[in-house]
């Protein structure tokens, strides 16, 4: 009797049960995004203010719509990746180079909708290179994956000389409306880039796989020894990068008709830094896609808002960095680490 | 007569010339609980290891309810019904009471997605069987915020769904407190009463003679004791006898019929 008082004491001092009302429960589980999404609103707040004649109107944010679904495709599965306790910086060069193989399929005359699939899986090929590579011959991912980047790039450039491939046959075909047109005023990539984090999402909360990724980067011990392979699962989250990459590319290639040897390059650290600026930390077992895109939103933002604000590209990488940090900040005082 | 669960017969286990547990009779039958004592390095690592399949005997036999297992393994442990309870690996913190107790065997539909109601459900029951219930978390609570003892409920509960008849607790209350040990041993009789068995392994004499039906005490490889509570007596003649097995010289005698020990 005196037991259960104790324990009922001592639990109500932990807060463990979970809220009553949808509403709180809701805010409960997705603190972190919840978060990020209110950085989001200060940040853009702040942008109203500072420039409401570019922030009241709508070009600024149909150029940010431009650039986000390319994020979106690399910065959702790098949350998988995080969260099953591993890092990937190869997916730059991965992206190049399924781009380069969408290129290479549709300018040697093929179906492009049998190019698209052919970019795909060389992503989902490479990944499952570099994610064999981490986890069978048991390399830290974070130097693996940084080799592979340069290998993969180098290989590009050796082969190509550094030359660009323009796919301009594309440009008033069906490819290119499904690709690369507009909807509604909308770019249509954001609509296949919204699907994909629909998706993912829903692989991520509600299905065995993201159930899986979470136990494996949380305690691979115990998952290991609750039948659960560890090392496909590990896997598996960079085949899963190796399409989003896949993805981005033939995305990135799409908007300007033009695939270039550099492809992919410049997203590594912001698609790095969506991720945790999305709240999801960097130890594993934990993550949130929708934190993830709306982290994206805030960091394909910063680039567009920061110069359209009137601030010289200098300005750039200091509100870049002056706003990662501020997220972790904010991530750090709303979450708790269990151990 | 009970079933007879498991049994280990003459079990040896050497690694080169070094025996780690040499010629072992052993065995735990349905719906009792099993304390297992010994000083460090007596061998109950290396037994319950045995146990659990993740090393193999160099010689002797294994039973499990009466059929001999030539092809011992981790697999055929599992499917045998063993399931190994570690203190510290065992749970995933950070997920949920429902994520850790179907870790590995989610209830999905035919496209592996998750079906939250059913679970829930499932784990309620499963909680409620071991009377690991609280008004003040619930199975969607994290296992993090928990406390030692409630985790080993988790664990005892997944054990459980994973249709275990026999799960070994390795040191559960090791680094608990009073109440937090009195938690366990109340998930450990709903679990015994509940038909199944329990190998409880620990190096608080006073908590594995509260807890458990009949003692197995290893020294230095080998089986010193197997007796029953009544043949024991008391906690404190436990004691002493370990005692005696700690520091052998000077000890005048003890009584042979009590110790088992093996030839």
């Amino acid at each position: 009797m005196s037991l259960e008082l104790e324990s009922a004491q001592t639990g109500a001092a932990r807060f463990s049960r979970p809220p009553d009302g949808a509403v709180r429960r809701f805010l409960n589980a997705n603190r972190a995004s919840v978060g990020t999404l209110a950085v989001f609103a200060v940040m853009i707040g702040v942008f109203m203010i500072a420039s409401p004649r570019v922030f009241l109107s709508w070009p600024i944010y149909n150029s940010v719509l431009v650039t986000l679904p390319v994020a979106l495709c690399l910065v959702v599965p790098l949350v998988f990746i995080v969260t099953v306790g591993e890092i990937d910086l190869s997916f730059p060069a991965t992206m190049g180079f399924s781009a380069w193989i969408f290129a290479l399929l549709v300018q040697a005359g093929y179906n492009p909708l049998l190019a698209i699939l052919g970019a795909l899986a060389t992503g989902m090929a490479l990944g499952l290179g570099v994610g064999a590579l981490v986890v069978i011959a048991n390399l830290s991912s974070l130097i693996a994956t940084l080799g592979m980047n340069f290998m993969l790039r180098g290989f590009i450039m050796i082969i190509t000389q550094g030359k660009s491939i323009a796919l301009l046959s594309l440009m008033d075909s069906t490819t290119g409306s499904v690709l690369s047109g507009q909807i509604a005023g909308f770019p249509v990539q954001i609509f296949w880039a919204l699907g994909f984090v629909a998706i993912a999402a829903l692989l991520f909360n509600r299905h065995r796989f993201g159930a899986r990724v979470k136990a494996v980067g949380d305690n691979p011990d115990s998952a290991g020894q609750m039948g659960i392979g560890v090392n496909r699962i590990r896997i598996a989250t960079f085949v899963f990068m190796g399409l989003g990459a896949g993805l981005a590319g033939i995305f990135t290639t799409m908007v300007n008709y033009t695939w270039w040897p550099t492809t992919g390059d410049g997203y590594l650290l912001p698609a790095i830094a969506s991720v945790f600026v999305g709240g999801t930390p960097t130890w594993g077992g934990v993550g949130t896609i929708l934190g993830g895109a709306i982290g994206a939103l805030i960091v394909s933002f910063i680039q567009s808002g920061v110069v359209a604000a009137g601030l010289s590209g200098f300005y750039v990488q200091f509100f870049n960095g002056l706003i990662i940090i501020l997220a972790l900040l904010g991530h750090r005082w709303n979450q708790k680490r269990y151990r | 007569m009970p079933e007879r669960l498991i049994e280990l017969s003459d079990v040896a286990k050497s690694y080169g010339r070094v025996f780690a547990v040499g010629g072992v009779n052993f065995h735990v039958d349905r719906g009792e609980v099993v304390g297992l004592l010994g000083d460090n390095g007596a061998g109950k690592s290396t037994l319950i290891k045995m146990l659990a399949g993740a090393i193999q005997p160099t010689s002797g036999q294994i039973f499990v309810r009466g059929v001999a297992q030539p092809h011992w393994s981790a697999a055929r442990s599992r499917d045998a019904g063993i399931e190994t309870v570690f203190q510290d690996r065992a749970l995933c913190v950070q997920q949920t009471i429902v994520r850790n107790i179907f870790m590995g065997r989610e209830l999905t539909n035919w496209l592996g997605v998750l079906d939250p109601g059913r679970e829930r459900r499932e784990a309620e029951r499963l909680m409620r069987e071991i009377g690991f219930t609280s008004k003040v978390f619930t199975p969607d609570s994290i296992v993090g915020q928990l406390s030692g003892g409630e985790r080993q409920g988790v664990a005892l509960a997944r054990a459980i769904y994973n249709k275990a008849d026999l799960i070994v607790m390795d040191e559960p209350t090791t680094a608990l407190s009073l109440t937090e040990t009195e938690k366990v041993f109340r998930f450990v009789r709903a679990v015994r009463e509940g038909g199944r068995s329990v190998l409880f392994i620990g190096h608080n004499i006073h908590h594995v003679f509260d807890i458990a039906e009949r003692f197995v005490v290893m020294d230095r490889g080998r089986v010193a004791l197997q007796a029953t509570k009544d043949e024991v007596g008391s906690a404190e003649r436990l004691i002493a006898f370990m005692e005696k097995l700690a520091h052998p010289h000077g000890i005048a005698s003890f009584d042979p019929n009590s110790a088992g020990a093996t030839s």
